[in-house]
């Protein structure tokens, strides 16, 4: 299969109303490792991703999508948000939906989904409204979207942030069998323990700057900037 | 009091009546016909106005609410000069019939459909935007995502818009002329009687348009709580 990765920011920086929110970002997100975006609240985690993803417009530099795909970019990426956006139709419609903006055909549409809903833990739930769920169901839900999509790369923003440890669990697993099956995990969290769970390697953002990254382990054990070790700490930033 | 008595007297026995029967159906057939009318129009432009961005939107908005307060005469007499012998639309010859009759209570609702959907799919794609737009789906197919996503709510909105249309008496009766067994509706018949002093029978057709009112907001709003219920 043709890919979209490596995916390369260059000086990536956005602005709005006069403020600068995310400074000069160059990075590249490369197949494998499990990438987790650390910071406090308002570092520009959110922001970061919305820029990869393509929600907003960077207002200087350029993103850039390296592979033979890269013209069809938008279609092997997906996002899970905070809070899951749910339509209101059944589970399995909600999953459908996806699929038939993606384009994928009516046929190939049912066996992704009984299979997306499977890998959740959803199928029992099929044609339940999926309004009616529970938050963190709907976060599963949300995964199976983009399960069913077979993207090649994810964006999670803070999935678990409203879950509770349960929930979080179920979902963390799920990240997890993604990450197992070869999509590229980008996930933002202000967690140091999911951090720790989570990721392979990371990258620390402050005041819309990234100022840190680091294998996971080399990262915890050993943070380089005073600004990461204080974070590491559990201590308060200035935002 | 003896007025009410005989109202409810006049109501029971015109319930029988063929006449009376006549005219309640071209008003159901009339205010219904222009509720589709003004929804198939209204719902879908809302739902643009919410979610398209363009020069000159704002005050498109501001229009359309405004338009929600049309005076129901003025439109009866602009749909008049235009459906008059002398007017542009003169050669259909459409005035005094209830085609005339349902354009104009068309006209009278459509912006109100217009700018209640625009304000409750508005409110939606502020929750929906990111995520529709992350699966792929431009404005024109989120346009129709967010009018079935809010079918239940908007059923509210054409349910205004219909009982808008099914009280008013100023437009039908320039356009339709309130001709007996023609373009006799209850709003007509009720001002006709009121004005010859028949209040008895006056009071009588409104206590049944009111009766009719009620009943189709209520079978609505038993449909909606059902099927809300099932789908969530």
């Amino acid at each position: 299969m043709s890919r979209i990765l490596p995916l390369r920011l260059e000086r990536v920086g956005y602005a709005a109303g006069g403020k600068t929110l995310v400074h000069d970002l160059d990075v590249m997100f490369e197949e494998g490792p499990r990438t987790v975006i650390l910071g406090p609240n308002g570092a520009g985690k959110s922001l970061t991703l919305r820029l990869c993803h393509g929600l907003i417009q960077p207002t200087t530099g350029r993103i850039v999508w390296q592979g033979a795909a890269s013209a069809s970019a938008q279609r092997r990426q997906a996002m899970v948000f905070q809070r899951p956006v749910m339509l209101r139709r059944s589970v399995a419609a909600n999953v459908d939906y996806a699929l038939a903006l993606a384009g994928v055909a009516a046929a190939e549409r049912r066996a992704r989904i009984a299979d997306a809903l499977e890998q959740t833990r959803l199928a029992d739930l099929a044609d339940r409204p999926a309004r009616v769920l529970s938050i963190g169901e709907q976060q599963r839900l949300a995964l199976a979207r983009v399960w069913a999509l077979q993207v090649e790369i994810v964006f999670l923003d803070e999935p678990t942030a409203s879950l509770d440890p349960g929930a979080t669990r179920a979902v963390e697993a799920i990240v997890n069998a993604m990450d197992a099956a070869g999509t590229k995990i980008v996930m933002t969290t202000h967690d140091l323990g999911q951090a720790r769970r989570m990721a392979d390697e990371i990258l620390f953002l402050h005041q819309g700057r990234l100022i840190e990254r680091a294998p996971v382990d080399e990262f915890f054990a050993r943070p380089r900037t005073r600004e990461a070790q204080a974070f590491v700490r559990g201590e308060l930033l200035p935002i | 009091m003896s007025d009410l008595t005989a109202a409810f007297a006049s109501a029971l026995v015109f319930g029988l009546d063929a006449d009376l029967g006549r005219i309640v159906l071209l008003s159901l057939r009339v205010s219904l016909s222009a509720v589709a009318i003004a929804a198939i129009i209204g719902l879908p432009l809302g739902a643009a106005l919410a979610v398209f961005r363009f020069p000159g939107r704002r005050a498109i908005v501001i229009a359309v609410n405004a338009m929600m307060g049309l005076p129901p005469v003025v439109v009866g007499l602009i749909v008049y000069l235009l459906l008059s012998r002398a007017g542009p639309f003169g050669v259909f010859g459409l005035l005094f019939t209830p085609t005339a009759m349902i354009i104009a209570q068309a006209i009278l609702i459509a912006p109100l459909i217009a700018a209640l959907a625009r304000q409750l799919v508005e409110d939606m794609w502020a929750e929906y935007e990111e995520q529709l737009r992350s699966l792929g789906a431009g404005a024109g197919r989120a346009l129709w995502t967010l009018l079935w996503d809010g079918r239940f709510s908007l059923l509210t909105v054409v349910l205004a818009g219909f009982g808008r249309a099914i009280a008013e008496v100023g437009a039908v009766m320039i356009v339709g002329g309130n001709i007996d067994q023609v373009t006799r509706v209850m709003t007509t018949a009720i001002a006709l009687e009121t004005s010859k002093g028949d209040l008895a029978l006056a009071l009588g057709l409104g206590i049944i348009l009111i009766a009719l009112a009620l009943a189709i907001n209520a079978t609505a709003f038993s449909i909606n709580l059902v099927l809300r219920e099932r789908q969530g």
